[in-house]
């Protein structure tokens, strides 16, 4: 049996002309109409190219979820042009509701081809090749051959032949039809279906993840609970109480460099996180390195990013220390040159904000500016501009730990106030103006970013694509090809026969294969393995 | 080890003067054959065409019954100058292949981890899919094509990206370094032979439908339904060796970016490049998709290839920031 295909698949017969009196639908009629219209394969096809056009704008305007700060960066530097484009969706593309209805359609296509071919394989499985043609010359790889023996022993042997070949054989009268490579269709069954399997895994499963980031700084743990996450996605069906119970401590944090020789950059070669994980009770020594993540129960937790976090200790004019611990400086360059911000809301006579960098090896350009020449603490240095005023952080509306608004904060140092910057090497320790205190850099403890995540998506995604990339192996490579042994005439030095064959689908080695079926029938037959002179 | 980085790049330099020597006489070999045509190819080319028209409106099947017929047009239509020019060529990659080979040993791993390094391992690779092509097809007719592509890469590579050699960042120590980025070569020179044979397929089914216009060494080619037969091959096997790209650089993203997919820029064109084969594939299977519209598809497809090593690499935000640049 033909597999079944889409009408407007090349392999299948070409419609009769319409044009002339169609007969009128009725509801149902269009309904059928429209339905094999989303099946054919011209509709699929033309899905398949929209799809690749409508993931094109995600790669040129930041993503929400991949890039959110250049979200945040686009709408600053073109206000008017982000409005437009937000309404289009096009910072959420890939969920956005257009891109959305062209991979459902796709699907539901894909889908609604695939499950009647499925009824229609299963049924040619189990059914026998269909009867020979009357007239198999004008076919491929048409040959005749003689062989020494009665019609009914060299269709015997025939059929042996052509079962060894892989073939599933069926006699009509004089002849055998034989048809091969059933795999090819099946293979194609499992690519299609492994394609909604992975869609169905990410849709359904993918509900139950959730990822959360923290930073940790060195000799700090970390639990993992919704409140001690510096950002949290959770899926749709996510259920505080499915968080794993486990903690993560900081203990040493190890970055290795080289240098170029000839521009004098930085070149990372290795970070180690050494941590102690606790689970259930249980302590145990573990490292996350970049490609090593480590596993805890259900999660898997990545090492994303590291930095510095100078300890920055405020005293009040008395000496009595109100502020005292590590502030992460975000790395804004890769010889960490990095931006902090330290709010000391309470304790001093007014609230005092403070945006500085830290340098990890500091060295003077011309200019007299500070830069850091080398991401490894040689010569640590933090500057700081201090202001003092309302940080509005008393309100209760949350506020970005990494920045400070300072418009309506007066500058103490740095700037424009006529104070130079607090200019603090490690260990230092140097007045605020007006008396109001002073700021010490006390050390310098490391951190580093983590992500934890849980992805019950993996494994079904994986297990499809490894079924899809064999579906697809066996459906581009297993030939399905049908080939006939018929019987021409009977006489008193034996039989001939004549072969020939028929692709279904891509098949540039049938030829060959019918040559190959003569060749070993006639050698089984113990007949010369060449064409018989007609 | 600077010895090594040092006499990669003669040998990479010699390569090039050889593969602009082997252009000149592949090109040579075109013009002669366009300028005295052996009657016994066009009587040839025409037959097939002629059977060609009837394959199409039967089943695809015909395209192999004419086989025999193209093979001697191709063997009549081959010139001294091509066999001068596939022997350079073969020399050319020698050159190649080594000078990649010793980049590789300067830095003690894979000669494949920034721009420059790829674009000497992926023109490597895809020159080498040409000359090995050969066993199995006579496609020489190509070779104009590729080495000219070769040489124009190289000269890309060498001028613009050229960095020294430095130790892999963390996010690179992997062994999926050297699989996933491997596969995606050996995928990149699969599509670069099958654009190839797309180009000439559209060139020669223009020269059937006009007879008057067009290039006249196509006449000597085989005929435009076999080289679409011979590019759909090529290509699926691309297609395979690009879904396995995308699955293993899956696998590593979630070992080093603790996610399988991001839509990170280059994930994204990664999945156009996916999407738009794939649909090479059903065209091919689609009526009144065959034939010119599934050839354009595919040099569609191949130029989104060269659009993301270039473009996406360059200009593009994302992680797969590795050009080194």
């Amino acid at each position: 049996m033909e597999p079944l295909r889409p009408s407007d698949h090349f392999d299948s017969e070409t419609p009769a002309s319409t044009g002339i009196a169609q007969p009128k639908l009725d509801a149902v009629g269009w309904l059928r109409f429209a339905w094999r219209q989303l099946t054919s394969m011209r509709t699929a096809l033309v899905l398949l190219l929209l799809l690749a056009v409508a993931a094109i704008p995600g790669s040129l305007v930041p993503q929400r979820s991949a890039d959110p700060n250049g979200v945040v960066q686009f709408r600053d530097n073109n206000p008017d042009l982000f409005a437009v484009l937000d309404t289009l969706q096009v910072f959420d593309t890939y969920t956005s509701v257009w891109f959305s209805s062209i991979y459902l359609l796709l699907f539901v296509s894909l889908i609604g081809c695939v499950i009647p071919r499925t009824r229609h394989h299963w049924r040619a499985m189990r059914a026998a090749p269909p009867a020979t043609p009357a007239r198999l010359k004008r076919l491929v790889g048409h040959t005749e051959r003689q062989v020494p023996v009665d019609a009914a022993a060299a269709l015997d042997t025939g059929e042996r032949v052509l079962r060894r070949a892989g073939y599933r054989v069926a006699r009509y009268g004089n002849s055998l039809s034989a048809e091969r490579g059933y795999l090819r269709e099946t293979g194609n069954l499992v690519f299609h279906f492994a394609l909604v399997g992975v869609l169905l895994t990410v849709g359904l499963a993918g509900g139950f993840g959730y990822n959360g980031q923290r930073v940790i700084v060195q000799d700090q743990s970390f639990t993992n609970q919704l409140t001690s996450f510096d950002s949290f996605s959770p899926g749709r069906f996510f259920d505080e109480t499915r968080l794993d119970p486990f903690s993560i401590r900081l203990d040493e944090f190890e970055a290795v460099y080289d240098i170029n020789t000839e521009t004098g950059a930085p070149i990372p070669l290795d970070y180690t996180a050494s941590v102690t994980v606790v689970e259930n009770g249980v302590e145990r020594a573990e490292q996350i390195k970049v490609n090593e993540p480590l596993s805890i129960g259900g999660t898997t937790s990545y090492l994303l990013g590291n930095g510095f976090a100078p300890w920055i200790t405020v005293y009040d004019p008395e000496g009595t220390a109100v502020f005292s611990q590590p502030v992460p400086f975000l790395p804004q360059t890769s010889t960490l040159t990095s931006l902090g911000v330290v709010k000391v809301p309470d304790g001093l006579d007014e609230q005092l904000g403070m945006i500085g960098f830290f340098y990890p090896t500091a060295a003077t350009l011309e200019s007299g500016a500070l830069t850091s020449i080398f991401p490894e603490p040689d010569l640590p240095v933090v500057t700081l501009n201090a202001f003092t005023g309302d940080l509005g952080v008393n309100e209760g509306v949350p506020r970005n730990v990494y920045s400070l608004n300072t418009d309506d904060l007066t500058q103490i140092t740095g700037g424009e106030s006529g104070v130079e910057s607090l200019v603090l090497p490690l260990g230092d320790k140097v007045d605020l103006p007006n008396g109001l205190g002073s700021v010490e850099f006390t050390s310098l403890p490391r951190f580093v970013s983590i992500d934890v995540h849980h992805d019950p998506t993996q494994e079904g995604v994986f297990i499809s694509s490894v079924l899809a990339l064999l579906g697809l192996l066996i459906s581009l490579f297993v030939p399905r090809r049908r080939v006939w042994i018929s019987v021409v005439r009977s006489d008193d030095d034996g039989v001939t026969l004549e072969y020939a064959g028929l692709a279904r689908g891509d098949d540039p080695g049938l030829e060959r294969a019918v040559t190959d079926v003569a060749d070993a029938h006639s050698a089984a037959l113990g007949a010369p393995t060449e064409p018989a002179r007609v | 080890m600077e010895n090594f980085a040092a006499l990669s790049l003669v040998a990479i330099y010699s390569a090039m003067g050889v593969y602009t020597l082997s252009f000149i006489m592949f090109t040579l070999d075109l013009a002669k054959r366009s300028a005295a045509r052996p009657v016994a190819v066009v009587a040839g080319a025409t037959v097939n065409e002629a059977s060609a028209s009837v394959a199409e409106s039967s089943s695809a099947s015909v395209a192999t019954a004419v086989r025999p017929v193209v093979d001697a047009a191709l063997a009549s239509g081959a010139t001294r100058f091509q066999r001068i020019a596939f022997a350079l060529a073969v020399l050319g990659w020698l050159l190649h292949f080594g000078g990649t080979v010793l980049r590789g040993l300067a830095g003690g791993r894979v000669p494949w981890a920034n721009m420059f390094e790829f674009g000497l391992t992926a023109t490597a690779i895809g020159m080498g899919v040409f000359l090995f092509a050969q066993f199995w097809k006579d496609l020489k007719f190509l070779g104009a094509y590729i080495t000219g592509f070769t040489l124009l890469s190289l000269g890309i590579v060498t001028v613009n990206f050229y960095v020294d050699v430095v130790p892999l960042p963390p996010a690179l120590q992997s062994a999926w370094l050297v699989i996933h980025v491997f596969v995606a070569s050996l995928a990149t020179g699969f599509f670069a032979l099958g654009a190839g044979l797309s180009i000439m397929q559209l060139l020669s089914s223009r020269r059937a439908a006009h007879k008057t216009e067009g290039l006249r060494f196509v006449d000597t080619l085989p005929g435009a339904t076999t080289l679409e037969s011979l590019a759909y091959r090529v290509n699926v096997i691309g297609f395979v060796f690009w879904t396995f790209t995308l699955i293993a650089g899956a696998i590593w993203a979630e070992r080093a970016w603790g996610r399988y997919w991001g839509w990170d820029t280059k994930e994204v064109w990664t999945f156009i490049i996916w999407t738009l084969f794939a649909g090479y594939i059903h065209a091919r299977a689609t009526r009144g998709w065959r034939g010119d519209r599934s050839a354009w598809l595919a040099i569609v497809g191949f130029s989104a290839v060269i659009f993301n090593y270039t473009i996406v690499n360059l200009f593009f935000k994302g992680l797969h920031s590795y050009s080194g640049l």
